[in-house]
């Protein structure tokens, strides 16, 4: 095998003098679906940032693919990484058409056959051609959710970073955003490392788990233990207690 | 006991919005009967659970407009009273959780002074009275240091804390009917069960009537008798809620399948068709 896809080592991050992420170990795998799991303010999302360069205070290590990388924005990073929020509300444009949020990382990274592309793209996650020119007011929540990862595919990245791609949605749009992603994975080979809340949705995505909890990993399992609950830390146990186990 | 005068009677109750080309119906008939029982309302966003919730304490906001045949709690028809008397009714009879605890409370008073606020505005005592109440529900709530707390203003809270600062305030008047709308959606998995578990513990306690609003299925399962699935504002079936697996609507069948399991094997999810629903 070769260089994992992402691999953290003693990372910390900070915002200001404050310290919320401590002393991270992570290895995914190419190809891997991995989950960060654990409540709110934990530090999934700053793992996230900081991979993405949206956190620059750390410190430690963090590869992509082999490829050390450094404090800020990267364009160069762009390209093999790209980052999907929650909120597909607030992360795009309200002004721009669903054409223009497509169009605009081709024209900063200075790719050409755009039309193609887009339409290409579009097909990919699902979304008819008549969408192209709707503005995201004109969308509902899950077509939007379906741009955004539009938009994060335009570079044909290998790693995507999710952060909670489908807590703002309904469970039957969920369903449809979870298939689209799984599909999206095997057809071009993707990496995923994604930040959920929902640990039945990491049964249905993931390979393995880590779980967060005050800013450190407690325990990274394989998703396979979610089905007998069998896990080392009792934080974990109480997560998967509280996340009603039983089913309807 | 239930088998008497329902506590609450809804027969045809219909909320409209106008629109360019003429007004839109969100809550297209929806008739409903409740006791002092715990009734689950669930269905996708936009199918008219809050409109409903919002109808029955006659709080649509304009230019939404509602109408119904009845609109009946404890025998008395809510359409006719003034708005005075509904506002005396809210809070003291009927209460409603709303999804957001920061936006519900008020930022610049301190949470002892607006859980007082409630309790005086619908019973007369004395200010040790009050105090004493404050605590005491504070305390039901499962604030430890409740004098504390009763200082501290909202942003000084958890979302949890705050969550359940709002359920005391709202049944600090021992209403008879409590309305949660999603009432722990802006809140972490573990806690949400906490917050469920207290307001379970209180309605039961005390025999009052509930409606709990939710788009997550599983929950109202947990934590409701019956339940009733809306679709783009009517009600597509009701059932008992240890019969919601088999539920026999396709429209339920279609939203418990889409459902992730905690023990997942399924490869692809089913989805909606929604062209069969006339809807996105
Ligand atoms: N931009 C920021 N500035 C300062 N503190 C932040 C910022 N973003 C997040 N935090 C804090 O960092 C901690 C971890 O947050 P986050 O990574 O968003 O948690 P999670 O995604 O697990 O909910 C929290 O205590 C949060 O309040
Ligand atoms: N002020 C308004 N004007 C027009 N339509 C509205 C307004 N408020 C709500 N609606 C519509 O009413 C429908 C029902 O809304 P709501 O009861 O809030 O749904 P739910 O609580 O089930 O998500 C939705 O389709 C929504 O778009
Ligand atoms: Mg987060
Ligand atoms: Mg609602």
């Amino acid at each position: 095998m070769g260089n994992p896809a992402i691999l953290l080592k003693d990372l910390d991050i900070s915002y200001g003098s404050t310290k919320v992420v401590r002393d991270v170990n992570l290895s995914v795998a190419e190809g891997e679906s991995f989950a960060l799991v654990g409540e709110s303010g934990s530090g999934k999302s700053t793992v996230l940032k900081a991979i993405a360069g949206l956190a620059p205070d750390w410190t430690g290590q963090i590869s992509v693919l082999g490829q050390p990388r450094g404090h800020g924005p990267d364009s160069g990073f762009a390209k093999t990484c790209q980052m999907v929020f929650q909120d597909p509300y607030g992360s795009l444009h309200p002004r721009k058409v669903v054409d223009a949020v497509l169009r605009e990382p081709l024209k900063v990274h200075g790719l050409g056959n755009r039309d193609a592309r887009i339409a290409e793209v579009l097909n990919a996650v699902g979304l008819d051609q008549r969408f192209r020119f709707r503005f995201p007011h004109q969308l509902s929540g899950g077509q939007r959710q379906r741009v955004a990862i539009a938009r994060a595919l335009m570079l044909e990245p290998k790693v995507m970073l999710l952060d909670e791609p489908t807590s703002a949605l309904d469970v039957s749009v969920q369903a449809e955003i979870l298939n689209l992603l799984k599909r999206l994975r095997a057809e071009q080979g993707l990496t995923y490392l994604m930040v959920t809340h929902n640990l039945p949705v990491v049964s249905f995505m993931c390979d393995r788990m880590a779980v967060m909890n005050k800013g450190e990993i407690v325990e990274i399992a394989d998703a396979k233990q979610l089905h007998s609950g069998d896990f080392s830390h009792d934080y974990t146990r109480e997560l998967y207690a509280a996340s009603g186990a039983e089913a309807v | 006991m239930t088998a008497t005068k329902p506590l609450l009677d809804v027969e045809n109750l219909r909320v409209s919005f106008p629109t360019p080309t003429g007004p839109v119906e969100v809550v297209k008939g929806l008739n409903l009967s409740l006791g002092r029982e715990r009734l689950g309302i669930v269905g996708e966003s936009g199918s008219g659970k809050s409109m409903t919730g919002r109808a029955i304490l006659r709080l649509i906001r304009k230019p939404g407009k509602m109408t119904a045949d009845r609109l009946a709690f404890d025998g008395v028809e809510l359409q006719g009273l003034s708005e005075r008397k509904m506002r005396d009714l809210r809070g003291a009879r009927i209460s409603m959780i709303m999804q957001d605890p920061k936006f519900s409370l008020n930022p610049v008073m301190t949470i002892g002074y607006q859980i007082a606020e409630a309790l005086k505005a619908h019973e007369n005592l004395s200010r040790r009275d009050v105090q004493a109440r404050v605590i005491e529900m504070l305390q039901a709530v499962r604030i430890n240091d409740p004098e504390q707390v009763a200082q501290m203003y909202p942003h000084q809270v958890s979302g949890g804390m705050g969550q359940r600062i709002m359920i005391a305030m709202m049944l600090i008047p021992r209403p008879d009917l409590l309305i949660a709308d999603e009432p722990t959606s802006a809140l972490d998995v573990s806690v949400q069960g906490q917050v469920l578990d207290l307001i379970d513990e209180l309605v039961r306690e005390k025999g009052m009537g509930l409606i709990l609003i939710s788009h997550d299925l599983n929950l109202v399962a947990r934590y409701c008798d019956r339940i009733m699935v809306m679709h783009a504002g009517q009600v597509v079936e009701t059932c008992a809620a240890k019969d919601l697996h088999k539920a026999q609507h396709p429209y339920t069948r279609g939203l418990l399948a889409a459902v992730p399991q905690m023990k997942e094997t399924r490869e692809v999810l089913p989805v909606l068709d929604r062209s069969q629903w006339g809807g996105t």
